[in-house]
């Protein structure tokens, strides 16, 4: 785990309304920038009350700020980078009141776009509830604004 | 008094108002979604809502949220128009972003693609200003539960 890089995760997250309503939270990212974020159990993202399983939709929620999180934690400079593409597939049903894990990585980083991959699990990495994989389109230094960069860079406000 | 999703189909097809069975789904409470009927098309909207801003610098949607908002939507849609008695389970969603989801209200209308025995595959569009300018376009699997 990289100190320095979960803080700008967690800065990243923060500016992200509908991440911090939600409570999804840094768990970890990696030296190479690989993300891990943590969604807690919350009963207002439950799709079915019979089953009471978080629905597909705050999981896509995870995965594609996993995604960018990571994008943002694994490029040297701070760029914006829309979601061009995401691809999920649900492979087993998650278990209520556990918190779901997202994990992604950026695994081709090329001049316009960059490659993401990763899952979504609870209990056990190897065992997850969702695949996922991404496209995201650099934009380039000069679109994010200096005083967003710093925040998310260095933490100043 | 908690009615079964069934019943609440039901009524809804009789009366045309599908509130009380969204009103059913917690999530799709949390981002506001509501729908219209016109004959045997449907309208889903997402009302513009701060809670779903997840680009501060637009400011614009979360694209997680409008993917959320889309698979819903498919979801309803099947339970709406191909008798499916409850939540339709999802296999896999794809979603391609065209434009960006501005924090304004959006909507999206689905088309069934092909319905099998026990798969069904739904195209769905979403949109803004104008439908033939589409925010995103996405694709779903689903298991279509037994009856």
């Amino acid at each position: 785990m990289n100190k320095e890089l979960t803080g700008r995760a967690q800065r990243f997250i923060d500016e992200l309304a509908h991440c911090v309503d939600i409570g999804l939270q840094a768990y970890k990212v990696d030296h190479n920038g690989a993300t891990t974020l943590i969604l807690p159990f919350n009963e207002a993202l439950v799709g079915n009350t019979d089953t009471r399983i978080m629905h597909g939709g705050a999981i896509t929620t995870l995965m594609d700020t996993a995604s960018g999180t990571s994008v943002i934690c694994t490029l040297e400079d701070f760029e914006i980078c829309p979601t061009l593409d995401l691809r999920i597939d649900y492979l087993k049903s998650a278990e209520p009141d556990k918190p779901i894990y997202g994990f992604a990585e950026c695994y081709r980083v090329s001049r316009n776009v960059v490659f993401t991959r990763g899952t979504a699990y609870q209990d056990d990495m190897n065992d997850p509830v969702a695949h996922c994989v991404g496209t995201f389109m650099r934009l380039g230094t000069e679109f994010t604004p200096e005083y967003f960069r710093t925040r998310v860079l260095e933490g100043k406000r | 008094m908690k009615m079964n999703i069934r019943e609440l189909v039901k009524q809804a097809h009789e009366t045309g108002d599908y509130s009380q069975l969204i009103a059913q789904i917690p999530y799709a409470n949390k981002i506001g979604v509501s729908c219209e009927r016109f004959g045997d098309d449907v309208i889903f909207k997402l009302p513009a809502n701060k809670l779903n801003i997840g680009n501060p610098l637009l400011p614009a949607i979360h694209g997680g949220v409008i993917g959320g908002f889309m698979e819903l939507s498919a979801a309803l849609y099947l339970m709406m128009f191909q008798d499916v008695p409850k939540l339709p389970k999802i296999v896999d969603f794809s979603i391609d972003y065209l434009r960006a989801g501005y924090y304004q209200d959006t909507f999206v209308e689905c088309e069934l693609t092909r319905q099998g025995k026990r798969v069904a595959n739904v195209s769905i569009y979403a949109w803004q200003k104008t439908r033939n300018e589409p925010i995103t376009t996405a694709r779903a699997h689903f298991l279509i539960p037994e009856n």
